[in-house]
């Protein structure tokens, strides 16, 4: 009897494997089939996609665009795998994944669609005004804990970041607490306060004195904070965040926002890409708080 | 096979489908042990090679969780899930078995029949809601009351998913309360003593296996639950020292970054490897509560 | 040392004081819930928040595709947990001998109720998104979500199943019907309230559920609905999720109005399988 039940269940095993997989879509069908391009993959990003998808439609009878979140990784193995036209992505494609795309046999071609440039934001009474990647990258690793120890008022520094699944945390943490050095020894402070949202970080350090944080260009509200003029060292210049410094790579936190298409776009997916990169796509990008990719 | 006489076909046929009847609803029966066989499959599969680049000990007990830089220790994680379930856990199980027994001996039929559905509602609730009232309402709330720098901590998880854990722990625990047999309570108020003296004394007691497995399901219940916590904890993968700190659980670990990391990399392999640290947990939670709850059936 | 004590009757009133007290801690937050959502999320609800997709990045329109993708999920939902799990109860009651295999068969099924539930989304994620290359879709979502039902559908059905008296059984059995016959003809239909509620229970769980969604189905931003099952979804669950967390300056309306229709919904299925139960109740012939 024990051993009927044992056949029995990899039987079933084998059969549902074998009904589900003979239900198995061909390749693509999700976008191709029905006609909708879909855009996935950063958080960063999605709520751009959703915007451009939104206006584009409106703008393009007739055209479907589906927008889905979920993180970077996400939205390339689904490119790799054929379930998505575009992959959003707030970095470059690592080498695993190019090894996957390589051997799925597709060809990841990578557009700049935007800018993310990343404010350092500080509390309004803080008579600090400008810093160097150096000495950022001290106070968010907690070498440096109070604000007298670059020049500013006797007060215990409180440091607020992203969250871990956030690309800024991840952007921030490569681009200045490793000093641009991506696979460097160091951590964000363990007393870091890991934020839900660059909502949060604004509105925080508007009302907390000792407060540090960084939000996204289209975040910083002059008369809640103050955003810092940043220096790559301490023999200047001081740069202060915008999207003219950002486009002219002068501003030092600053990163391009990345889309992926399964060889050269073509058709719709051509059309929505020209669409994005047009003035009126790149509106939207100011609107949002990123920086676009070039001046309107 | 041969039939004698002259069958009709229709019960010639019958005889033929019935034994493959019964082997396909046989084949039924198993799924749930084929499910529970293939996601431990799965988790195996994609959690396991996480052990070629770090070692189980370092895993389970090493501190740093920063998958940027390779470092794949989830101490902090596991403690995060711990701290924040141990205080839904402290918050639910007296208040839970407390409900419980006023629910079987002492409510009026009338309040019973309020509450009840109550319990129900409650246990209805999903937890993305949860997590957004803990977040609107909650969170500020503990930020002022205990002017920290952010509500998004470990009690505001804790508070929520007690919540969350009350409904399991209550019908269970009642269930077993009411399962006692009658005489058990009568003998003891035959007795002399007050009714209080006898639930507490007596039907209590007498449920005790229940209402632990009871408090099992309802662990269970809170270290699994992965979207309240998510949004209410604050999600810093440090060592909780107090409860009034964010902290990052297992769960929502597997469910933020689950989205980000590329497939086939180590990150990807040992979130895998947290869901199966995750599932040998409630599998073990689970085994106490089956065993504890057979304790009970085999007694009465 | 002296210790006041207190008379026994006094600490009764005291415990039964204290214990009813518990009870107020299960009434208020269901109270402060439902009060809060109605309050805060009803002023969001109209014709448009109800008909249209969402509009002006998520801040206006409605959550149309979220509710039809949600409605959607319910179906494929049941359509795959409905007949695996009747027909497991059907084994466990009216097949199933004493052993260490259905011993083995109920473990599992306690086991797979306690999985926690991103579990069950890595577990879609690794079988039906990308193994079996279904995709994030309707399809993976609906299979991800019925394994997560299966527990409480094969455990209501089986209770009812096993409900219906021996009497029944052997009258079918004494006029010459089969086994299977009998189950089908005389059991199931005896038990089907008790089935229907269940599942409805199970499916309504599953429908509020967001994690094992995240990386089966969910979409964050359609304006039209899927068109097959290989489409992506919109889902309240996550909707709500997204909205509280990712869409920056969300307005509280359309987060509230979503939440309050989530929750009806799911309450709704609750209250319809509450309806059921208490009618068959008092209808049952036995």
């Amino acid at each position: 009897m024990r051993k009927t039940n044992l056949t029995t269940i990899i039987l079933l095993l084998a059969l549902l494997v074998a009904v589900v997989g003979c239900g198995k879509p061909s390749r693509n069908s999700n976008s191709a089939k029905s006609g909708v391009v879909q855009i996935k993959g950063s958080d960063t990003m999605v709520n751009l996609g959703q915007a451009w998808a939104e206006v584009y439609m409106k703008t393009h009878s007739g055209a479907n665009v589906a927008v889905t979140g979920g993180g970077s990784g996400t939205g390339i193995a689904a490119m790799i795998q054929g379930t998505t036209d575009i992959a959003e992505s707030s970095r470059p494609m690592k080498e695993e994944e190019k090894a996957l795309a390589e051997k799925r046999g597709t060809n990841p071609v990578e557009h700049e669609v935007a800018l993310d440039a990343l404010s350092v934001i500080v509390n309004h009474s803080n008579p600090i005004s400008k810093l160097t990647i150096d000495q950022l990258s001290n106070i968010f690793t907690g070498k440096i804990t109070n604000w007298k120890q670059v020049g500013g008022l006797d007060e215990k520094i409180v440091l607020l970041s992203r969250d871990k699944n956030s690309g800024s945390h991840v952007f921030f943490l490569e681009h200045v607490v490793r000093r641009g050095n991506e696979k460097g020894p160091e951590e964000y402070a363990q007393s870091t306060l890991m934020m839900p949202s660059s909502e949060a970080i604004a509105s925080q350090v508007a009302t907390d004195k000792g407060t540090i944080g960084y939000v996204g260009l289209g975040y910083v509200d002059p008369k809640k904070h103050k955003a810092l003029t940043i220096a790559k060292t301490a023999a200047g210049p001081f740069i202060k965040p915008s999207i003219d410094t950002a486009i002219d790579h002068t501003y030092p936190i600053s990163r391009p926002l990345y889309w992926y298409t399964n060889g050269q776009p073509k058709g719709e997916i051509k059309s929505l890409l020209e669409f994005v990169m047009s003035t009126e796509g790149q509106n939207i990008v100011d609107k949002l708080g990123f920086a676009p990719i070039k001046k309107s | 096979m041969i039939h004698k006489g002259k069958a009709n076909p229709a019960k010639k046929m019958r005889r033929l489908t019935e034994p493959l009847i019964e082997k396909f609803v046989t084949l039924n029966g198993a799924i749930a042990i084929i499910f529970v066989v293939l996601i431990m499959a799965f988790l195996l599969m994609d959690g396991l090679p996480t052990f070629r680049s770090v070692s189980a000990w370092k895993f389970l007990f090493g501190r740093d969780w920063y998958p940027l830089s390779e470092q794949f220790q989830t101490l902090s994680l596991i403690l995060g899930s711990v701290v924040v379930t141990l205080g839904a856990v402290v918050i639910a199980v007296p208040i839970g078995i407390a409900a419980a027994i006023y629910l079987a001996e002492i409510a009026p039929l009338r309040v019973r029949e309020i509450l009840k559905p109550m319990v129900e509602v409650l246990a209805g609730i999903p937890s993305v809601v949860i997590g957004f009232i803990g977040m609107i309402v909650l969170s500020p709330w503990i930020k002022n009351v205990f002017d920290l720098p952010t509500g998004m901590t470990a009690l505001t998880g804790s508070v929520m998913l007690a919540f969350m854990a009350m409904p399991t722990i209550i019908s269970i625990s009642e269930d077993a309360i009411i399962a006692v047999p009658r005489d058990y309570n009568a003998g003891s108020l035959a007795l002399g003593a007050t009714s209080w003296q006898s639930i507490i004394g007596v039907t209590v007691p007498a449920a005790k296996s229940g209402i632990i497995a009871a408090v099992m399901l309802g662990i269970g219940r809170a270290i699994g639950e992965t979207m309240t916590v998510l949004m209410v904890t604050g999600n810093a993968a440090v060592i909780p020292h107090s409860f009034i700190q964010p902290v990052r659980t297992m769960t929502a670990t597997i469910a933020a970054e689950m989205g980000e990391v590329a497939q086939g990399t180590p990150h990807y392999y040992s979130l895998f490897a947290i869901g199966l640290v995750l599932f040998a947990m409630t599998f073990l939670i689970n085994l106490i509560a089956d065993l504890a709850l057979q304790g009970t059936r085999v007694r009465r | 040392m002296k210790k006041t004590r207190l008379h026994p009757l006094a600490k009764q009133r005291l415990a039964f004081a204290l214990l009813s007290l518990s009870a107020i801690f299960v009434v208020l937050p269901v109270l402060a819930v439902v009060y809060l959502l109605l309050a805060r999320g009803l002023p969001g609800i109209n014709w448009t928040f109800l008909t249209q997709p969402p509009s002006n990045m998520m801040k206006d329109g409605g959550i149309l595709p979220a509710i039809v993708g949600t409605v959607y999920l319910i179906f494929g939902t049941t359509l795959f947990a409905l007949p695996l799990g009747v027909l497991a109860a059907i084994y466990l009651s009216e097949y199933a001998k004493p052993g260490p295999f259905t011993r083995l068969i109920r473990l599992s099924i306690v086991n797979l109720a306690g999985v926690p539930s991103v579990v069950y989304g890595l577990f879609g994620l690794g079988l039906f998104v990308m193994l079996l290359r279904l995709g994030a879709s309707l399809l993976s979502g609906s299979l991800t979500l019925a394994i997560l039902t299966l527990p409480v559908v094969i455990t209501a059905s089986e209770e009812a199943l096993s409900s219906v008296p021996q009497s029944f059984r052997d009258a079918s059995l004494a006029l010459g019907a089969t086994k299977w016959q009998t189950t089908v003809r005389v059991v199931l239909p005896n038990a089907i309230s008790g089935i229907i509620t269940g599942l409805i229970l199970g499916i309504g769980r599953a429908a509020g559920e967001t994690a094992p969604i995240l990386f089966t189905v969910a979409a964050f931003y359609l304006r039209d609905l899927p068109r097959s099952v290989y489409d992506q979804a919109m889902a309240l669950p996550y909707h709500l999720y997204v909205l509280s967390t990712q869409v920056p300056n969300a307005p509280p309306k359309v987060q509230w109005g979503t939440a309050l229709v989530l929750l009806v919904l799911v309450l709704g299925m609750n209250l319809v399988a509450a309806i059921i139960r208490t009618r068959f109740r008092r209808a049952r012939k036995w």
